[in-house]
């Protein structure tokens, strides 16, 4: 019989209140007296225990197979599927790391035997060139060399045609004086031997 | 009735709500206490499922809430026990929520506090030490029993430490339920004590109005105080279950 209201704790503790006869637990008296007796406390009231302990017991294991089979496995599964994603993304993020690294070094290794290459064929580009030029030079030093040759065999052509022409105005030149001054016409011979001695 | 209210030890008092029949001998009527006991259930259920949500990838707040306190406990069974507390761990958060939920429900207003009954916490720290026993003799055997008489003492010695073991394992059912049991029942009645200050002495007019700050304020502080204690006993509750259970899969110190 649990019938424990508000009045029971009132008339233990406070007996003297006129207005808790007028209570309707007013019949409980004598039993919540004695209960008050065998404690002092409402928690010590022994008479209530075994529906408490009922239904803790029904209420403590339904919450623990609550908490173990459904509430429990939802947050460790979220927890660990969670875990699992980390950790996958993370090797992908290595593999992709790995992957961009060889790529690199790849790229690395491309760039350097362009260069070299480009360097080698430079290099040989220039040799040829230059055996071009030497060739060339050589060519138009024999040319030049051939117009000069030519330039000078013309010269000297018209130098002694020159001094021919110089011999002939001279003798020309000494008769027309002679006869001028003398009025003697000598020949061309003794005029030119003379010229020719002048000389 | 108003003096009925402001009475400190009148919010322990159990009470039926729902009158149900007596079935062998145990009374099942609902009382408040049972009550609370049943929305302390309701509320952790349901208020956990809610909180997991559909257990996304990238956790929403309350989702977070919810792995921080199974994150709590489940580091706090693996710091005490090491990977045997696995086994525990459903069990020690059962009772960590438990009591905690029940704490915080008892600090609503006109709300019942399941913790603050001497039944419930002893019925807990009996349930914790039946398993402490249970673990100790499944794990140890009979090995378990040199949990009261620990190495490496002269022969002698063991005529002492063994009763004095004995005594102090006996006696750990009741320090976990009395400490428990106290706590809650101590805030609580200073808590309805000030209000009850508050209430008496703001009927008295503008001076026992002005009287009342002070206890209000203090009874303000206690709340804080008392929402603390909640969470805190329900914490030294669970880490002594993990301590004796360690004890019991480690009896020889």
């Amino acid at each position: 019989m649990i019938n424990f209201s508000e009045s029971t704790w009132l008339v233990g503790q406070a007996q003297p209140h006129g207005e808790a006869s007028s209570d309707p637990a007013h019949a409980v008296v004598e039993h919540a007296a004695e209960a008050h007796a065998s404690g002092g406390l409402p928690q010590l009231d022994v008479s209530t225990w075994p529906g408490q302990l009922f239904w803790l017991a029904v209420t403590f294991t339904l919450l623990y197979l609550m908490m173990w089979k459904v509430v429990l496995p939802r947050i460790r599964n979220a927890i660990e599927e969670r875990r699992d994603r980390i950790a996958d993304d993370l090797d992908a993020a290595a593999d992709l790391k790995q992957k961009a690294d060889d790529s690199s070094a790849e790229y690395e290794r491309l760039l350097s035997d362009a260069r070299a290459k480009a360097h080698a064929l430079a290099l040989g580009n220039r040799a040829e060139v230059d055996k071009a030029m030497a060739a060339e030079a050589a060519q138009a030093d024999l040319e030049i060399a051939k117009r000069q040759d030519a330039a000078e065999t013309r010269i000297a052509d018209m130098r002694t045609k020159a001094l021919a022409n110089v011999e002939t105005i001279a003798v020309d030149a000494t008769r027309a004086i002679i006869v001028q001054l003398t009025g003697t016409e000598l020949d061309d011979k003794s005029i030119q031997s003379a010229v020719s001695d002048g000389r | 009735m108003a003096l009925l209210e402001t009475d400190p030890m009148h919010q322990f008092v159990v009470q039926p709500v729902l009158e149900l029949p007596t079935l062998f001998g145990i009374d099942l009527t609902i009382t408040n206490s049972a009550l609370f006991m049943i929305l302390t259930t309701l509320v952790t259920s349901f208020g956990l499922i809610l909180l997991t949500g559909r257990g996304a990838m990238v956790p929403t707040r309350s989702q977070s809430i919810a792995e921080i306190l199974y994150g709590f406990v489940a580091d706090m069974v693996r710091s005490i026990m090491g990977e045997e507390g696995r086994a525990v761990f459903p069990y020690v958060f059962t009772l960590f929520i438990f009591i905690l939920v029940a704490n915080l429900l008892g600090m609503l207003p006109g709300s019942y506090t399941v913790t603050s009954q001497l039944v419930v916490t002893l019925a807990l720290g009996l349930t914790s030490i039946a398993l402490v026993v249970i673990t100790g003799f499944i794990k140890n055997g009979f090995g378990f029993l040199k949990l009261f008489a620990p190495a490496g003492l002269p022969p002698v010695m063991y005529i002492l430490i063994v009763p004095i073991e004995f005594i102090s394992f006996l006696s750990r059912p009741f320090s976990l339920a009395i400490r428990l049991f106290a706590n809650m029942m101590a805030g609580h009645t200073l808590l309805k004590l000030f209000g009850g200050f508050v209430l008496s002495l703001s009927s008295l007019g503008a001076i026992g109005i002005a009287g009342a700050v002070l206890p209000m304020a203090v009874a303000t502080a206690v709340t804080a105080l008392e929402l603390v204690i909640a969470f805190l006993q329900a914490y030294v509750f669970a880490v002594l279950t993990c301590i004796y259970l360690n004890d019991a899969l480690h009896p020889s110190h």
